[in-house]
């Protein structure tokens, strides 16, 4: 292989796995080491900086960066239950522990730059346009159907998962920055909309259909049976605040669980959730139905809906066809009649949650705006523009529904796009992030991070009791890591940020480093191909998401390999080292946002 | 040195031995050595060895004198007997361990000041006694832990840190062991762990006096210039006489090294040692042809490494004195002390 670019910042990013699977890149460790340090406002704002909303995120997010977590796979024939560290959990601990930080927020501008944007929906992804424009100068103007600004954050996600507080907080910090709210104001002409001279319109209008269900008694039964979304949305907005005792959910994603959990608080007793798919195939990340099953709620797997059956005008109850899957040839999944007999279930209501999808009807086929033919619009997956290049499209609106912080990362992106267009510079040329890495040495065997490994498990985030969970839908059922726990967690994360950093002309050659390393990550042998190497290191580097890391060659014409792994960021190999030839480096990337930086795309190069 | 404990995690894929030990089982606690010293590769080699062969911890006893190497026997096999003894004196406190209990795998783990300085006579005796052990000397060349004065095996014409000459002829241990009957006698370098490794498997399932010289660079006395152990100049004059492949009955066979004339000696254990010739002419089964052969060579500046001599049908002390199988510990009262009439008709004997 030939010797690794560490000066490509995409090397060590990918190291942080983390960060790397964070669509907004959150420079994750960075906050979790404030945190252990109980600095809670730093690293509440370090997480603000990327993903505007930390405490939101904190008790909602869909982590994607938890499965890609390092410490999962170490912990890999260490530990009973391989476990990630509880990296969105800690997000809470900032911001629920950081105290008043107004302060620290970014200013209105002295002057605006005279150039207006509008936002369609103040849902995060507009949300996020807005926080990274409108300290720019620009006049952001945010218009929204419902009454309230947060989107989905505030229509569609139960209280008991996330306090009204937290969202007034978190979306307050965003308007106070000078932007102009506009509730109450659908927009139902694009066409119209764009005649008003917007010099940018950020479309940010969610996946607002949620899908029904074609099937026999749907329309005799209309009045007992609601689409899941819109019934969430009533709920939240106060409009319904009752159900009737017996209650089917039909789906398997994260509407389904919702559905069903404030069903069984508002009036729900005997609450079950009907699915299609086996219980491993379900949509639902595996903590949403961990939280449904933990509150007595049933779910039956392989049972799809086939009749709703009425007597005199009211719903009495399903029938289903239980199914199994089988899997063709390119793995595609079909159901089919598992033969047994059809099973039938009473009910009062039905709540159906078997999906969501995009819609468009304000948008007239004449306004430029090319769409697919699955309805979606046309646009640069880079920039987000659409056809029309000042008009563009973030979050569920623009690939269709996915969450909260993909949300936001689209917005950073399409502000970037816009601050760049108004600029009148080419928003396909993207600024690099910035980056910097730093030696973490202190002393002969100081570091500035903590390098002794953890070996606690994952600890449990407290749960309220069930009783006393379930008798409102204002109580918010998780309670939240207390400080002490918050940084026993917080220790085991490994500091993947901190960098094993090589340099080949230092190296003798010793083998030290080797013979520390607790987990075989570093060889020295011969040069050969990837797929040659990754057999012949001292542990076998299968993983291949995962780099290797090679040197140049070495004094014996060997080289220095080490599979990044299972790496624990432990820092022996460059105790152990007598020349140096290992260093332990803090690396930081921060994604450049909206801004001067992201206009002048100065060289940058990692340090 | 390191602070830290290092961490207990391992590598999922970690292999485990019949025992069901993972290398890892054979560690002991974390080196206090200088970041870069020989003397850790060698125990991670010795590690490794101990794993590969499925030696069971309890089953070894480690001895060692005084000296930076004499450290060691503390950095692994954690679970094993150990006795740090006074400077130079290991091998008469190997020789008693190894007369009261010949159970136990004697490791003495000495430096070339323990060794062939203060306690080159007790080194000499217990070679030629024949006592039963691996006897590895971790060999810097100096003292390393009082500071890297020269030691007994310094080249003559070596540099030390600070400039000064040795003038001194040098001790060469395995030239000595030589001539004073050691049966198996090997010398590796800490910098080759593929060519160091089996020689120390073969060592320890050797049933005699087992000598390793092992040169292993200090890094902070002599890795300079003009240093005759350096790496820089070990690895420049290192010429392998052969690569040793250490076949146990259940380990498949493998070859790990360049074919060349390969040559099997079938050991009393039912394992084989294989021997893959890299200088054609060298017999390490031949004490005199291999001595004058060795000294040839290293007449003219190389350092020889490999198998240097095998003795397949050794002796040992137990053998020459007699003594009886049962180790002291396991022997009755009565045994142990027969009593005044036996002692009675043993001095009638001499009478
Ligand atoms: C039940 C449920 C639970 C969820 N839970 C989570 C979760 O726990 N974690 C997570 O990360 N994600 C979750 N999601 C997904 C998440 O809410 C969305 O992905 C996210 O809110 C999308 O953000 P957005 O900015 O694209 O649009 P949205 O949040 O959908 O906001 C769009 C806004 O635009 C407004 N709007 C639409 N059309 C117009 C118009 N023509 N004129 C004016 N205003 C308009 C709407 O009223 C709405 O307020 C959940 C979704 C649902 C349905
Ligand atoms: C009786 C006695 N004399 C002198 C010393 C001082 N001393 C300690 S270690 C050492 C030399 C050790 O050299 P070596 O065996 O080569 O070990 P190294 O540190 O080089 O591995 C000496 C002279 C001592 N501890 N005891
Ligand atoms: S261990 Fe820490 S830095 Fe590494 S991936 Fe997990 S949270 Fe990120
Ligand atoms: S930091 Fe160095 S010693 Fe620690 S696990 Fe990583 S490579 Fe191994
Ligand atoms: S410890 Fe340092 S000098 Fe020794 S092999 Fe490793 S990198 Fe090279
Ligand atoms: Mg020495």
């Amino acid at each position: 292989m030939n010797p690794t670019d560490i000066r490509n910042p995409d090397y060590f990013h990918r190291v942080v796995d983390c960060q790397w699977a964070c669509p907004a890149h959150t420079p994750v460790p960075e906050y979790i080491r404030l945190i252990a340090a109980g600095r809670y406002a730093d690293a509440y704002m370090v997480n603000w900086r990327s993903n505007v909303f930390p405490g939101i995120l904190g008790r909602t997010c869909d982590r994607p960066c938890e499965p890609a977590c390092r410490r999962g796979r170490v912990e890999q024939g260490n530990q009973p239950t391989p476990e990630p560290v509880a990296i969105c959990r800690l997000k809470r601990v900032a911001a629920d522990l950081k105290g008043d930080v107004r302060a620290r927020m970014p200013s209105r501008p002295r002057r605006p730059n005279g150039k207006r944007v509008a936002c369609v929906g103040a849902g995060p992804a507009s949300l996020t346009v807005a926080r990274d424009l409108a300290p720019l100068g620009y006049q952001v103007s945010v218009f929204d159907g419902d009454p309230r600004a947060g989107g989905m954050i505030r229509s569609q996600i139960p209280r008991f998962r996330l306090p009204e507080s937290v969202i007034d907080e978190e979306v307050g910090y965003v308007l106070d920055l000078g932007v102009e709210f506009r509730p109450g104001h659908r927009i139902d002409s694009l066409r119209r909309f764009l005649a008003q001279g917007w010099d940018a319109v950020f479309i940010g209008s969610g996946a607002p259909r949620g899908r029904d269900l074609d099937i026999p008694g749907r329309e005799e039964c209309a009045a007992h049976i609601h689409v899941g979304i819109d019934w969430l949305a009533s709920v939240s907005f106060g409009h319904t605040t009752r159900i009737d005792k017996r209650v089917i959910v039909l789906g398997g994603g994260n509407t389904a669980m919702d559905c069903c959990r404030t069903a069984r608080r508002i009036g729900g007793e005997d609450v079950k959730v009907i699915v299609r798919s086996g219980f491993d195939d379900m949509k639902a990340s595996p903590w949403e139905k961990e939280d449904a099953l933990h509150e007595g709620i049933p779910i039956l797997n392989n049972l799809v809906p086939k009749r709703f059956e009425h007597r005199d005008g009211k719903l009495i109850g399903m029938s289903f066809q239980p199914v199994h899957a089988i899997f063709d040839d390119s793995g595609r999944r079909q159901l089919v009649p598992s033969g047994e007999p059809d099973r039938y279930f009473e009910c009062d209501e039905v709540l159906i949650a078997v999906g969501q999808e995009n819609a468009f009807p304000w948008i007239e086929a004449d306004c430029g705006i090319d769409f697919d033919r699955h309805g979606m619009p046309v646009l640069d997956a880079v920039t987000l523009q659409s056809s029309v290049p000042h008009v563009l499209f973030g979050g569920d609106a623009a690939f269709g529904p996915k969450n909260i912080i993909w949300a936001v990362a689209h917005g950073h992106e399409a502000a970037v796009s816009i601050d760049k267009l108004l600029s009148g510079e080419d928003p396909r040329e993207r600024p690099a992030p910035a980056v910097s890495l730093v030696s973490q040495k202190m002393g002969i065997h100081e570091w500035s991070y903590d390098n002794d490994i953890d070996p606690d498990a994952r600890h449990k985030v407290p749960w309220r009791e069930a009783n006393e969970a379930l008798a409102s839908i204002r109580v918010e059922v998780e309670i939240g890591f207390d400080t002490a726990t918050a940084y026993r967690e917080a220790q085991r994360c490994l500091n993947c940020d901190v960098q094993t950093v090589f340099a080949d002309k230092l190296c003798i050659e010793c083998d030290a480093c080797a013979d520390i390393c607790p987990m075989d990550c570093l060889s020295f042998v011969a040069n050969g191909d990837e797929a040659d190497l990754r057999g012949r290191l001292r542990a076998p580097a299968h993983n291949t998401a995962q780099a290797l890391y090679v040197s140049a060659a070495l004094k014996t014409s060997r080289v220095m390999v080490k599979d990044e792994d299972l790496c624990l960021h432990c820092g022996l190999c460059a105790e152990r080292c007598p020349t140096g030839a290992w260093d332990m480096q803090r690396f930081l990337l921060d994604v450049t946002h909206a801004g001067p930086g992201c206009r002048k795309s100065p060289e940058r190069v990692a340090a | 040195m390191t602070y830290l404990a290092k961490p207990l995690m391992h590598h999922p894929s970690l292999p485990r031995n019949s025992l069901g030990y993972t290398r890892r089982d054979y560690e002991g606690k974390i080196s206090t050595l200088c970041a870069g010293c020989g003397h850790d590769s060698i125990s991670a080699a010795i590690i490794q060895a101990c794993w590969e062969l499925a030696i069971e911890p309890h089953r070894v006893a480690k001895l060692s004198g005084i000296g930076c190497s004499s450290k060691t026997p503390d950095y692994l096999l954690g679970n094993s007997h150990g006795f740090n003894s006074v400077h130079g004196r290991m091998p008469s406190v190997a020789t008693g361990a190894n007369l009261a209990n010949r159970d136990l795998i004697y490791l003495g783990i000495s430096g070339d000041g323990d060794s062939a300085s203060i306690g080159f006579g007790q080194f000499s005796h217990l070679m030629r006694r024949g006592v039963n052990m691996t006897y590895v000397v971790e060999n810097n060349g100096v003292y390393g832990l009082t500071k890297g004065q020269f030691s007994a095996t310094a080249d003559s014409g070596s540099k030390s840190k600070y400039g000064g000459v040795n003038r001194d002829a040098p001790i060469d241990l395995a030239s000595i062991a030589f001539q004073l009957g050691a049966t198996y006698i090997a010398r590796g370098f800490s910098g080759d762990k593929e060519q160091l490794v089996p020689l120390i498997m073969g060592a320890l399932t050797h049933p005699g006096a087992a000598l390793l010289d092992v040169v292993s660079p200090c890094v902070a006395f002599n890795n300079h210039l003009g240093s005759t152990k350096s790496y820089d100049y070990v690895r420049e004059h290192n010429e392998a006489l052969n690569r040793l492949d250490f076949i146990t009955g259940r380990a498949p066979i493998e070859a790990r090294y360049a074919p060349g004339e390969t040559h099997e000696v079938d050991l009393h254990d039912g394992s084989r040692l294989r021997l893959v010739k890299l200088d054609a002419a060298y017999d390490p089964t031949d004490r005199v042809a291999a001595q004058r052969h060795l000294l040839a060579r290293q007449r003219s500046g190389e350092v020889v490494t490999g198998l240097l001599f095998l003795d397949p049908e050794p002796e040992d002390l137990h053998r020459h004195l007699n003594t009886v199988a049962t180790p002291l510990f396991a022997l009755g009262e009565d045994e142990l002390c027969p009593g005044a009439e036996a002692l009675a008709r043993i001095n009638a004997r001499l009478r």
